[in-house]
């Protein structure tokens, strides 16, 4: 097992000289709009940046949900050697039936069953498209661009086509959305610490529910006889098969398992976060978790890194236009439209991916179909 | 020599579109015909169950009819008059050219699910171009066509770019740069190239120099289609009976071998995508200056992902892909009549479109299974006569 452990990277940080120069570079500027004369001016918008930061940890999480699960179930696909571009199409999949089930049922069998079925359902829906999406990667052969494209157009028409005949034209309202227990009382007002507890633990079940998922899937990933076996088949299946792992097995369990966390992230959104369902709602989530899966090296905690980073901008496009940043600087700030925020995931992604800051680098046999006959 | 064979700076590893994998590699061009037909006819059975469900499901009760008579209005409504036979061919011919783009890239091994992007920016710089400068009419149509194509060829250079020489894998940063452009050209649509007399944000109306003739009287059917056509002969011409196209297709085929061969893959890499850009963009310049004359900040296209359909339908052929565009251009033209008739949601047609689409990934699967459970048969120890 030794020449296995040895052919997978641990995922560990490096630090690059793209990063020493990043950092060499913002500290020389700091230190020259301190001589100019700004230094007060950047103390208040680090304050308010504080501020900002402590005041709304459970939006920042709020939005790095869906990204984070997304996540999880690209890297669940793409560390046992299956590309998935598929996320998207899952997760807007399962947002739609969790909601639909939830909100016919809710009438007949209460709020909190229902939407406990209507998760269940989320969560059964997108590993049946991952499954689908495993028969034709995996066995099939086919092109997994081509497959998890496929998974996202046939998302788009029939969640539209189905949310007309018997959401839009029938007399059903909503879903009930799922509520957390809540902190006991005084707790969220706890300085620094009270905010953060509120964020985890304040909210609904599935944002409560991510940070053990990623830690589990973490230690999983790299402290278990699954995520090492999960590993090599993705670094090299050959040598995995030759010491008796069964490739085809566990690239279709993973696929398919990975497929839940993409059925809570649709869960999260129609039925903790918003209780309704639109046409196209996940608005490129499904690619931004893609991006956080890369931004994060293919690692869990890397990933929940990156989307809380994601929705750290998202909520800061957001805050800047309520309650403008200190001085000319955060007036400037402020002046920029919400696209700005919006495009910065990618853009970072673009970065990483260009290597000029930092390096991803993704799992060997990434995207190849085993063939055990060829050499 | 170190551009193609750079460390992977990101994206999926060893992986490459190997184009005579997607288009099957045994078999003429008749078999892989009669596989298309038979993808197709699956994909459309796939719509009339779902149009069962539906009326199954319906307060006017069960009608086993159903799908006939919603195929037959869609059928009416996109070849029925001369209007809808000009509304299918509007609707075609972005097909065509974003079909185009993706099968380029294909026949070189790279896939650009990055249409998309390029088309919205190929339509910007198209609407930017026809409403801000002021030339004759042929003068300035023909400009803006072709700065269309640079728009979606720059925007095609940038995965391009970073798949030669930083190893990004260009499937990932394509599909960064479509959420890219989107969001960026509806800021810059809604503000400093915002009409200021719309009521909602948009670049102005372009200047009718630059607007597509309308071919036939009486349709909407714009001169869009002689471009989309001979976009898809040079492409052929480009493809198979040229130097470049045959350095193109051995990259695709064996970059390794390219390389012996003294091709730079890099350089082809770059060029390829930057082409295959420009077709995207070309079909977003045609759709601005032929339908929309502005361009919408909020504009939403479907154009460049129904791009990718069109190609593998087309069997990464151009003249594949003018029949497959010809195909989806029916059934997206032919939607709006079958709702009106039938009440039957027109998204269903991107589930007919998404389920031909599987059964073309499938097929040479499906081939080989039935083909070897055919010839078991008569070995089989199973008793005569059960084998079905």
């Amino acid at each position: 097992m030794s020449a296995v452990t040895a052919a997978v990277p641990k995922g560990r940080v490096r630090i690059s000289r793209g990063w020493a120069i990043t950092l060499g570079v913002t500290l020389g500027l700091l230190a020259l709009l301190v001589v100019l004369g700004y230094g007060p001016a950047i103390v208040d918008l680090v304050e308010w940046f504080i501020e900002f930061l402590l005041t709304r940890p459970y939006i920042i999480l709020g939005f790095a949900v869906p990204i984070a699960y997304g996540a999880l179930c690209g890297l669940m696909n793409e560390r046992s050697g299956v590309v998935n571009v598929g996320i998207e199409g899952m997760i807007l999949s399962s947002a739609f039936t969790g909601f639909l089930v939830a909100a016919y049922l809710h009438p007949v069998i209460g709020d909190v069953p229902a939407a406990l079925v209507g998760v269940l359902v989320a969560v059964l829906t997108s590993m049946l498209l991952s499954a689908l999406h495993a028969w034709l990667s995996i066995t099939v052969m086919a092109d997994q661009i081509i497959s998890g494209t496929v998974i996202n157009i046939i998302a788009i028409g029939a969640t539209a086509y189905f949310n007309q005949l018997l959401i839009s034209t029938s007399d059903v309202t909503g879903a009930p959305t799922m509520q957390g227990l809540g902190l006991p009382e005084g707790l969220a007002d706890v300085p620094i610490i009270g905010p953060l507890l509120n964020a985890v633990f304040g909210q609904g079940p599935i944002q409560t529910s991510l940070i053990f998922a990623v830690i589990f899937m973490q230690f999983m990933l790299f402290r278990s006889r699954w995520g090492l076996r999960t590993r090599a088949v993705g670094e090299h299946p050959k040598a995995a098969d030759t010491v008796g792992i069964n490739v085809i097995r566990t690239r279709y369990r993973n696929v398919i398992l990975g497929g839940a966390f993409a059925g809570l992230a649709g869960a999260y959104l129609t039925l903790e976060s918003v209780g309704s369902f639109q046409d196209q709602m996940t608005a490129g989530v499904g690619f931004i978790a893609l991006a956080a899966l890369i931004f994060g090296r293919y690692t869990p905690f890397g990933a929940l890194g990156a989307a809380l980073l994601f929705g750290g901008a998202r909520t800061l496009g957001q805050a800047v236009q309520i309650d403008a940043p200190p001085g000319q600087i955060g007036e400037w700030i402020a002046s920029w439209p919400a696209q700005i925020f919006g495009m910065f995931p990618y853009i970072l992604t673009i970065v990483v991916l260009a290597g000029v800051v930092g390096k991803a680098i993704p799992p060997a046999a990434d995207g190849i179909p085993y063939d055990k006959e060829a050499n | 020599m170190t551009e193609a064979s750079a460390p992977a700076g990101g994206g999926m590893g060893g992986m490459s579109v190997n184009a005579t994998a997607l288009v099957g590699s045994g078999g003429g061009w008749r078999q892989q015909l009669v596989g298309t037909a038979i993808a197709v006819v699956l994909g459309l059975v796939v719509g009339a169950l779902l149009i069962l469900l539906s009326s199954a499901l319906s307060e006017e009760g069960f009608d086993p009819r159903l799908p006939f008579t919603a195929y037959g209005a869609l059928l009416e409504g996109s070849l029925g008059s001369i209007r809808g036979i000009g509304n299918t061919l509007n609707a075609t011919t972005p097909l065509i050219l974003t079909g185009l783009s993706v099968a380029f890239a294909f026949r070189a091994g790279l896939f650009n699910i990055g249409a998309g992007g390029q088309f919205y920016v190929g339509a910007f710089v198209a609407a930017v171009v026809g409403a801000w400068i002021g030339l004759p009419f042929p003068l300035l149509l023909l400009l803006a066509l072709f700065m269309g194509f640079i728009g979606g060829g720059a925007w095609g250079f940038i995965p391009g770019a970073l798949k030669a020489w930083r190893g990004a894998h260009e499937v990932v940063v394509t599909i960064m740069l479509n959420s890219i452009a989107a969001l960026g050209l509806n800021l810059l649509a809604s503000t400093w190239f915002k009409d200021p007399a719309a009521s909602f944000p948009r670049t102005p109306d372009v200047h009718p120099e630059a607007v597509l003739p309308i071919l036939v009287e009486g349709t909407k059917m714009h001169a869009g289609i002689i471009v989309a056509l001979i976009a898809a002969v040079v492409v052929w011409f480009v493809l198979f009976k040229s130097t470049l196209g045959f350095e193109i297709r051995t990259t695709g085929a064996n970059p390794n071998a390219a390389r012996y061969a003294g091709i730079r893959p890099a350089f082809i890499t770059v060029l390829t995508m930057s082409i295959a850009g420009g077709l995207a963009g070309l079909a977003g310049a045609v759709e601005i200056l032929g339908i929309t004359k502005n361009y919408p900040a909020e504009y939403n296209s479907t154009y460049g992902f129904d791009g990718i359909a069109v190609a593998l339908l087309g069997r990464v052929h151009p003249f594949g892909v003018v029949g497959a565009a010809l195909l989806f251009g029916i059934l997206r033209s032919g939607a709006g009549a079958m709702q009106r008739a039938t009440n039957i949601p027109i998204d269903i047609i991107f589930i007919v479109q998404g389920s031909i689409i599987l059964f073309v990934a499938a097929e040479p699967f499906l081939r080989k299974s039935f083909r070897s459970r055919r010839r078991k048969t008569p070995h089989a120890a199973a008793p005569a006569g059960s084998a079905a």
